[in-house]
């Protein structure tokens, strides 16, 4: 078929273009202009280089709070894609449970993130909340205001609780996407439920599992409203995740140059763990 | 290999079947040979996956009993039967081999290893997919992967019978032909029991020694491709079989001669029915001539479909198909007349009267 030419075609992709400018490229490169300028206020710019930059990479600082990213995420992701895949499998194909599953499946990803973390400051908190009055109650010695320990299980019980469900979710719609017919050649074949997971279920859940490892990835990652909400950071710094830390360094601080070189780099760490994980996963995929 | 008898089995979906019509599967009564190839044959929805995987195990039956050989299997699981069942869309463990697809059931059943190189490899020659052993399963074509899951039916040398559920829906349809005719290959070589249900006619005539064809839940009809055309026990079969279908006509059965409109055709038989019966007079448009003799007929439409033509016309105000060969003529004034022998006589929808 011949391809007209036309270059008004231009126009119609011009107001993506245009969304995309001002919602991440032009935000991006002002940050990439504070990171490499130092100001004191009044509009005032000076040539930093790549001082911000060596600053943030040689600060421990920055290397406890991305430690303590590496170790949240790889909890969370430890804990939530078998959890999700467990509960995937045993939910209902088919009846009345189905909507109810769903909706209660869903619920904790309609809640507001703030309000998540603020359900949880609540629940946990030794006089007043719930858990944490009944934990006292039971004689265990419960305290996430105090105890860096208490404050992390208490995020990743609050992480698990509010996204497990996306990783059900998208599990299941895997798992109802295989034909019956699967099911009954196993059996046919005299095969366990062990092999029925790992040779007819798991394969076909392998596409939804990467996008799911991805977001779970990417989300816990970046996560701030509830820890900023839950424990502030706290106690010490204990709870300082790399974006707590960089609001502090900017907002509190006000040191603009530091903290756009730290988001840069926060960035391209997110966008390369990402690439990374995602290049392994599809190639495996391929040589099967 | 084994012999399969189904006693009046039954089977609704529904938990408390309440009228006739809540079964899927209204009573079947049979038995299926040793070593015999049979197909189900019949429209969507008539009940021939229901009566397959009740065999297969995959449904345990509302009522009735099924025995191999003699022995009741009705509460054996689909495992302990020894079954094997190919279905319509390829089911093939997309992350394995080829040998590790074949070699799976066996593993399953814990059979040494050197016994599954030895079924497997025998096997593979079987459905000639020799070169192919160490190919992931996932990157093979339609055929290949239906291939592969019969495959794993024969692997097991204890199967009790092979199931074939519309295999042949997802294949090209020049690669219908190779496939179906290998499995008939198979058939005749080594004496499996096959039960293969399909909704396409071609399909079930050229494969079986004897048809099944079901009709709204039950069995309507056991015969040879011969005897499901000549003598077709129920007007459902006559319309069904045969492209077009038989010429089902209203008639008036008095004695041993019918009239239909103002025609009236004799018998070489005279049918018994009870009275009151709704009379149909069946005759296949092979057996219908047209020329200069006989009864009146309109002439509505002529489709020249190459290797001959199929006419159709209106005969005392019913529509009627007529075959002609390819250069038959059609005179001026068109007249009909009906083979004697070729014509069946319905009561009910059910055949009357006649020899068999």
């Amino acid at each position: 078929m011949e391809k007209t030419w036309n270059n008004k075609a231009w126009f119609m992709v011009l107001p993506v273009l245009v969304l995309v400018a001002f919602s991440a490229v032009i935000p991006l490169m002002t940050v990439v202009n504070y990171s490499v300028q130092d100001t004191f206020g009044n509009n005032e710019f000076f040539w930093a280089g790549t001082d911000w930059y060596v600053e943030v990479l040689t600060s421990d600082r920055f290397w406890d709070a991305l430690t303590r990213n590496l170790i949240f995420s790889a909890i969370i992701l430890a804990i939530e894609i078998p959890l999700g895949i467990i509960i995937a499998l045993n939910m209902p194909k088919k009846g009345l449970g189905v909507p109810v599953c769903l909706v209660l499946m869903a619920l904790p990803l309609l809640i507001p993130w703030n309000v998540v973390g603020t359900i949880w400051q609540v629940f946990g908190r030794v006089d007043i909340g719930l858990l944490g009055h009944t934990l006292e109650a039971l004689g265990i010695n419960y305290n996430y205001v105090q105890n860096p320990m208490d404050a992390w299980v208490t995020l990743i019980v609050m992480d698990v609780w509010h996204w497990t469900s996306l990783v059900v979710l998208l599990c299941y719609a895997g798992l109802v996407s295989i034909p019956d017919a699967y099911y009954q050649a196993a059996k046919i074949d005299g095969a366990s439920r062990w092999s029925v997971f790992r040779y007819i279920q798991l394969p076909k859940m392998k596409r939804v599992l990467l996008i799911a490892f991805l977001l779970r990835f990417m989300d816990s990652f970046m996560i701030y409203t509830e820890p900023f909400v839950v424990t502030g950071g706290g106690p010490g710094n204990s709870t300082t995740f790399l974006s707590i830390d960089l609001v502090k360094m900017a907002i509190g601080q006000f040191d603009l140059g530091p903290a756009a070189a730290l988001s840069i780099i926060y960035f391209l760490i997110v966008l390369l763990l990402s690439w990374i994980f995602y290049t392994v996963m599809t190639t495996s995929d391929a040589q099967s | 290999m084994a012999r399969i008898d189904l006693e009046h089995i039954r089977h609704a979906y529904g938990a408390k079947p309440k009228s006739e019509n809540d079964y899927a599967l209204k009573e079947v009564h049979h038995e299926w040979n040793d070593g015999g190839a049979y197909a189900l044959l019949g429209p969507s929805g008539c009940g021939k996956t229901t009566l397959l995987n009740i065999i297969s195990g995959l449904i345990n039956p509302s009522e009735g009993r099924i025995l191999f050989d003699g022995k009741d299997v009705t509460h054996l699981s689909t495992q302990d039967r020894n079954i094997a069942q190919v279905f319509q869309f390829p089911v093939i463990y997309d992350t394995m081999t080829v040998y590790d697809n074949l070699a799976f059931p066996l593993r399953n059943r814990r059979v040494p290893e050197t016994e599954v190189d030895r079924r497997v490899k025998e096997i593979i020659e079987m459905i000639g997919l020799g070169g192919w052993a160490g190919k992931k399963a996932q990157g093979l074509t339609a055929d290949q992967k239906q291939k592969i899951s019969l495959g794993r039916g024969l692997v097991r040398s204890d199967v009790s019978a092979i199931l074939f559920d519309e295999p042949l829906t997802v294949i090209d349809p020049e690669m219908k032909w190779v496939l179906r005719s290998q499995i008939k290959r198979l058939h005749k070589q080594f004496g499996f029991t096959m039960v293969y249900v399909t909704h396409d006619q071609t399909e079930a005539l050229t494969f079986a020694d004897k048809v099944v064809v079901m009709y709204d839940g039950q069995i309507v009809q056991i015969g040879t491709p011969a005897e499901l055309f000549e003598r077709p026990r129920h007007t459902f079969v006559g319309y069904f079989i045969g492209s077009p279908g038989m010429n089902v006509l209203p008639a008036r059965i008095d004695g041993s001669t019918a009239t239909i409109g103002g025609e009236t055709i004799a018998l070489n038989f005279r049918p018994e029915f009870k009275s009151g019966a709704k009379t149909e007079l069946g005759i296949r448009p092979e057996f219908v001539s047209i020329g200069r003799e006989g009864m009146p007929v309109a002439i509505t439409k002529i489709e020249d479909i190459g290797r001959h033509k199929i006419v159709r016309a209106r005969f005392a105000d019913q529509p009627i198909s007529i075959i002609l060969d390819e250069d038959g003529d059609i005179p001026a004034d068109p007249r009909i007349a009906f083979d004697q022998k070729a014509i069946n006589i319905y009561a009910d929808s059910w055949r009357v009267g006649g020899e068999a």
